[in-house]
């Protein structure tokens, strides 16, 4: 997997509730939530100024709060094609593993980027590359079960085959 | 030589013994979701081509974030809850009338008991950890992938101990040990990491205060809070359970990844300021910031007790002009209970508006929406930018008595400032 993009940085402890904020929690359709992405962020203009494609950085604990999955899927809905960040919330973390939207740890690229930079992440070999700065990062490696996950195509799939379905 | 936490986890995947990091595959008590997370597990179990539940005794669905429904999008989501709830005869879906706020209806209604695992698509699950159950919040995915196979994967979390000591002086509670402990940690401070409270003044705690503690362990980034469950324990579940219960105790040798230490003689109130829960200071330091708006209620504080000590303070005096205070029992027994020892009148009498239970204000559902510039002072959980409506408000996290001493001063204050 190879992601390549424009950057959007955010700071630390961006909540569920600035992801999406609740008030808009009355439906679950994905292209309705990803109109309101990050609306109650720093960036509150961040829905009119991504393009399809565009990477997330942000700095530790990316996704507190509540376990509204409806986080990942407004931003995965919205075109961001993965999230970078030093660390993420517990909930947020499993739900993107479970619904199929790719994110990557490291401290290192959320440092040596900055928003407007252009990289790539190549998932397989575990690196980042800012393109702009022509700088590469290590990015955490993902945990064993979590790989046999994605391998088979998110949490349902891999239930569907455990329970036969 | 393993934690509460480690033992309860053994036991429901089969195993003698677990050690943190260990990936398991878990048993579930009870799989737990609401109007906003369940449609979405709703529409993946039946995506994925499943028939049947694993257990209908064991799936609560509770209708409660936007219930009664707030409008037609909302009902459209209640609606999804209802109609699979009959088609799968689920025993653990509440309607509007008999539901209450999923995180006091469960332990009050004995369905979640103590050596429980319990999953929930609400962060608040770990709420349970009062009653010495293993409980997590999860996402919707996690639910549907449950409500199939009645299993869910789980790292076994390090464990990280908290004792406090030291006598706690009037009008604080365990609301107040978990501000200080989020206040020092801070909002990662236990990241995927369990929360084991212990010591002197959680011995003394009544169960109220302990599932006001676990309640919040999210909020530092906790896997689940816990506290062992004791004789308080026993007297809360052993006359409402409706399945059998086992106690669970950390061996004294049992290995944590942190241990910490609270003298809470002397603690003032505590008060979370926006916009993260970890920005907490004495009451005395924001004594000057005027509101309003006062919530009392939500999972964290719409317990009975909350009712009441909220109207001890509030007693023979008026909310303040400028402000609207909001009273909500969490469940419907709640409601009852306030009314059989005229709580209700209390408050109605005070000026406050008393609602039938809804999660409503506390994530800025309906039910007391905060206008731009406007703050409110909240016992609720969470004071993140936009909580409580607009992206321009403002909420201060307390306990129940400095909300109810605050909506009389119409700024932030304490009960011995009423005259």
């Amino acid at each position: 997997m190879n992601f390549k993009g424009k950057t959007w940085k955010f700071g630390a402890d961006v909540d569920t509730d600035a992801i999406v904020p609740a008030r808009y929690l009355n439906t679950s359709d994905p292209l309705e939530l990803s109109k309101h992405c990050m609306e109650d962020s720093t960036n509150p203009d961040f829905m009119k100024k991504m393009k399809v494609g565009d990477i997330i950085v942000a700095e530790k604990n990316f996704g507190c709060g509540s376990s509204r999955e409806h986080a990942p899927i407004a931003i995965k809905a919205a075109g961001v094609s993965c999230v970078v960040a030093k660390s993420f919330a517990r909930i947020f973390y499993r739900n993107c593993f479970n619904m199929g939207l790719p994110i990557f740890e490291s401290v290192e690229a959320v440092d040596g980027i900055k928003e407007g930079d252009q990289i790539e992440v190549d998932a397989d070999a575990g690196v980042i590359l800012n393109l702009t700065s022509n700088k590469t990062f290590k990015v955490a490696p993902v945990p064993a079960f979590m790989q046999e996950l994605i391998a088979a195509g998110g949490l349902m799939a891999y239930t569907k085959k455990k329970a036969g379905l | 030589m393993m934690t509460i936490t480690e033992k309860i986890l053994a036991a429901h995947c089969g195993k003698k013994e677990v050690k943190p990091g260990e990936l398991i595959n878990a048993r579930l008590d009870v799989v737990l979701a609401n109007d906003i997370t369940a449609p979405i597990s709703i529409k993946e179990f039946r995506a994925a081509g499943a028939k049947k539940v694993f257990d209908p005794e064991r799936i609560a669905l509770i209708p409660d974030h936007f219930a009664p429904n707030k409008d037609i999008a909302s009902a459209e989501q209640c609606s999804m809850l209802r109609q699979f709830s009959r088609e799968h005869s689920l025993s653990l879906y509440f309607e509007v009338g008999r539901m209450g706020i999923e995180h006091a209806l469960l332990p009050e209604q004995g369905i979640v008991v103590p050596g429980d695992v319990v999953i929930g698509a609400d962060s608040h699950t770990c709420t349970y950890g009062g009653l010495g159950a293993f409980s997590t919040g999860v996402g919707s995915t996690d639910v549907a992938a449950a409500m199939i196979t009645g299993e869910a994967w789980f790292k076994v979390p390090e464990s990280m101990k908290f004792i406090y000591k030291g006598k706690m002086g009037k009008w604080v509670g365990g609301k107040d040990i978990i501000l200080r402990t989020i206040g020092d940690i801070g909002v990662d401070g236990a990241l995927y990491r369990a929360m084991e409270f212990t010591g002197e003044a959680i011995t003394k705690l009544p169960m109220a205060g302990r599932l006001t503690i676990c309640n919040m362990a999210i909020e530092a980034g906790g896997k689940n809070g816990i506290i062992e469950p004791d004789e308080i324990t026993e007297k809360y579940v052993s006359k409402r359970a409706r399945r059998k219960y086992k106690f669970y105790k950390s061996d004294k040798k049992a290995v944590y990844a942190d241990v910490r230490e609270y003298d809470l003689t002397g603690m003032e109130p505590q008060i979370a300021c926006p916009h993260l829960p970890e920005n907490v200071k004495p009451v005395s330091a924001v004594a000057s910031v005027n509101i309003d708006q006062s919530v009392v209620g939500s999972c964290t504080n719409g317990r009975i007790e909350d009712m009441r000590e909220a109207a001890k303070v509030i007693k023979g005096h008026k909310v303040h002009p400028y402000v609207r205070m909001i009273v909500i029992p969490a469940t419907q027994a709640i409601y009852k209970q306030c009314i059989k020892e005229g709580l209700i009148d209390v408050f109605i009498d005070a000026g406050a508006a008393f609602s039938t239970p809804t999660c409503g204000p506390c994530l800025g559902g309906h039910m007391g929406i905060l206008a731009a510039g406007e703050r409110a002072i909240a016992t609720t959980n969470r004071n993140f930018v936009g909580r409580m409506g607009s992206p321009k408000s403002e909420v201060y996290l307390s306990n129940p008595a400095i909300a109810a001493a605050s909506a009389v001063l119409g700024r932030i204050g304490r009960p011995e400032e009423l005259k």
